[in-house]
Formats: structure tokens, C-alpha cells, sequence
């Protein structure tokens, strides 16, 4: 029997893979990435320190390498999962390009790079928050709170809300209130923002088996927790300004952009679910995206004028 | 012995090729990357060994 056919009858270990480098790119979840870097930037932009630009980038580098490290432990955990939702079916390893194993190996590498990286570049406070942010979403979130109970983004959101507190805490070596804040906003925004495409993908994460707050709580019930949420999400919005660490037109800015979110989240509640199409569900998920967006570049900006004119 | 050989097809040595120009490119991405940060933090100290 030749080599290659008694390896197949075994496992995939020694077949040759056609992954290609855009596969591993893939694996580090690019656009969550983005958003990473993004809001990890607003932090180092709004902290009390001057920057030296080469160690700045380095460490915005190390954080989204770290981020897309633990998106890749997420998929490696997940491939059984994401093999059965349509919206993920595609990703590298559930379709085959990337065997599980090297996306695991891949993951690993790259958190212990991107920590020691901060770590040396930065400080280890910076370090061991990024450590803690993949830990917590590769193995609290991934492996236990996404597939046992109907609050595992509202929990596992921290993971995703730590950037800004990592980017803040690689300039001053601290976490402060203003940094917290930071997290709050995004902490905050999480439960809204998933639970509008659980609704309209309720179906999707029934198949996979995962509690998803509409699929054990009900529709009716996730459509009034989403306006709760909604509503925290523009008062916390405003909180920079309120702290002073943000002008006010930033919370003018911030309380319109809230309001607006708002509304998005009364429609949700108000549609019911009569209309099919989803179309404010849809609505509110796409709006939510364009809100966090927003209000990190009017801090941003609001970051840039203060260093620009102080 | 010969025919027992795997015979990497058009697809997979495309694919191998692309893997390999992306680690070339990170190492040295991540080379130039340590260089840097290891001057910047340290300046003119990073001779300054004792003896």
C-alpha cells in the first residue's frame, strides 16, 4: 500500500495542503481585526502619555496579532459549529483548506509572539492584559460560556472590549477610569449588536446548537433586552465627556448617535417580529457597526485636536 | 519504492509557494520590526555592555 493511501485511511496528518496564505490570513478573523486595531488606537490616542511612534506601532501590531490569534483558537474549537452555519461554513477549516491542527498551532504561535512582543516593546501590564483577552476569549468564551449558556456574548463581550485597555495601559503602563470607560462602551454594545443577528440568524445558531439568547429566551424577550441594552449604550456613550476626558461636543455627538440607537432598538421591539424580512433587526445590526465605528473616531478625533492643541 | 511518493499536484505546490513568500515576509516583517524597537527602547545603551 503506498505511503499517501495508508496515512488517509488514518487521519490527515501527512497529506499536502492546498491552504494558501490568504487561508491563514482568514483565520485571524481580518475584520474583527480592524475593528481591534481601531478601537486599541483611540486608547493609546486618549492616554496621558507621549508616544514614541516606532514603539506605538509595534504594540498596535502585537495587539492585533494576539487578537487574530485568538480568532484563530476560536475557529480551530469551533470548526464543528461553523460547519453547520451557513454564515461560517466557509471559513478555512470547517470547509477543509486548513487542518485543524495547524490552525491550532497557528493560534498558539502567534498569542505567544504577539504577548512576548508587547511585553518587550511595551510594558507586561499591556502583555498580561493581551494574554488574559486571548485566554478569555479562546478558552472562557469559545470553549465554555458560547456553548452552555444564553450569556456568553454578554460575558465573552469583555474580551472583545479589552483593546482599548491594552492600547491605553502599552503608553502609561496603567488602567485607569478613563480606560475602563473605553470598555464599558464597547462591553455595552455587544448584547444589542449580537443578539439583532441572533434574531435573524436564530435558525442558523438552533442547527449548531447554540444557546443564543433568542433560541432559549424567546424572541419576545431578547427584542426587550436589546432596548435595555440600547439604552445603557447611549449613556455610555456620553461618559467620556462626563469623566472629562472628551469635549462636549464629543457628547453631543455621542448622545445623537445613541438616540439614533436607540430608536434602532425601539423598531426591534415595536416590529415584533411580524415582518419577515427582519428588516429592523437588520437594520439595528448594520446601524450598530456604523455606532461603535463613530463614536471611536469622534473620540478619536476629539484625542487629536486635545494633543493638537494642548 | 519511487511510486510510493506523493506527487505534489499544480494546486498544492501553487498553494506551498504562497505559504512560503507569506513566512518569508512576516520573519522579516518581524526581523526589522525587533530591530527597530530594540534600538528605539534603548538607544545609544544597546552598546553600552558591561565588561
Amino acid at each position: 500500500m503506498a505511503l499517501v493511501e495508508r496515512e488517509h485511511l488514518h487521519d490527515d496528518a501527512g497529506r499536502l495542503s492546498e491552504a494558501t496564505a490568504g487561508d491563514f490570513v482568514a483565520l485571524l478573523k481580518p475584520r474583527v481585526m480592524s475593528l481591534v486595531v481601531f478601537t486599541a488606537f483611540v486608547g493609546m490616542v486618549l492616554a496621558p502619555a507621549g508616544p514614541n511612534p516606532v514603539l506605538a506601532l509595534i504594540s498596535i501590531l502585537a495587539i492585533a496579532v494576539g487578537a487574530g490569534a485568538s480568532g484563530a483558537l476560536n475557529m480551530w474549537y469551533d470548526a464543528d459549529i461553523d460547519a453547520v452555519m451557513a454564515r461560517t461554513a466557509g471559513r478555512p477549516v470547517p470547509s477543509g483548506r486548513v487542518a485543524p491542527g495547524e490552525a491550532l498551532g497557528f493560534g498558539l504561535v502567534l498569542s505567544a509572539l504577539s504577548v512576548m512582543t508587547l511585553g518587550l516593546m511595551a510594558n507586561w501590564l499591556a502583555a498580561s492584559l493581551l494574554a488574559f483577552t486571548i485566554f478569555f476569549y479562546a478558552v472562557v468564551y469559545t470553549m465554555w460560556l458560547k456553548r452552555s449558556t444564553p450569556q456568553n456574548i454578554v460575558i465573552g463581550g469583555a474580551a472583545g472590549a479589552l483593546p482599548p485597555v491594552i492600547g491605553w495601559a502599552a503608553l502609561t503602563g496603567t488602567v485607569s477610569m478613563e480606560s475602563l470607560v473605553l470598555f464599558l462602551i464597547i462591553f455595552l454594545w455587544t448584547p444589542p449588536h449580537f443578539w439583532a443577528l441572533a434574531l435573524f440568524k436564530s435558525g442558523d445558531y438552533a442547527r449548531a446548537g447554540i444557546p443564543m439568547m433568542p433560541n432559549v429566551a424567546g424572541a419576545a424577550s431578547t427584542r426587550r433586552q436589546i432596548f435595555a441594552y440600547a439604552i445603557l449604550v447611549a449613556v455610555s456613550g456620553v461618559l467620556p465627556t462626563f469623566a472629562g476626558f472628551a469635549s462636549l461636543a464629543y457628547g453631543v455627538a455621542a448622545a445623537v448617535l445613541g438616540l439614533a440607537f436607540a430608536c434602532h432598538a425601539w423598531r426591534v421591539l415595536a416590529a415584533r417580529g411580524e415582518d419577515p424580512a427582519m428588516r429592523a433587526e437588520k437594520a439595528l445590526f448594520g446601524y450598530s457597526l456604523v455606532y461603535l465605528f463613530a463614536i471611536f473616531a469622534a473620540l478619536l478625533c476629539d484625542g487629536l485636536l486635545a494633543r493638537l492643541g494642548g | 519504492m519511487s511510486e510510493d511518493r506523493v506527487k505534489p499536484t499544480e494546486a498544492q505546490l501553487k498553494a506551498r509557494r504562497s505559504r512560503s513568500i507569506a513566512i518569508a515576509v512576516a520573519l522579516a516583517v518581524f526581523v526589522i520590526l525587533v530591530y527597530l524597537g530594540t534600538l528605539t527602547k534603548l538607544g545609544p545603551a544597546v552598546f553600552d555592555r558591561a565588561m
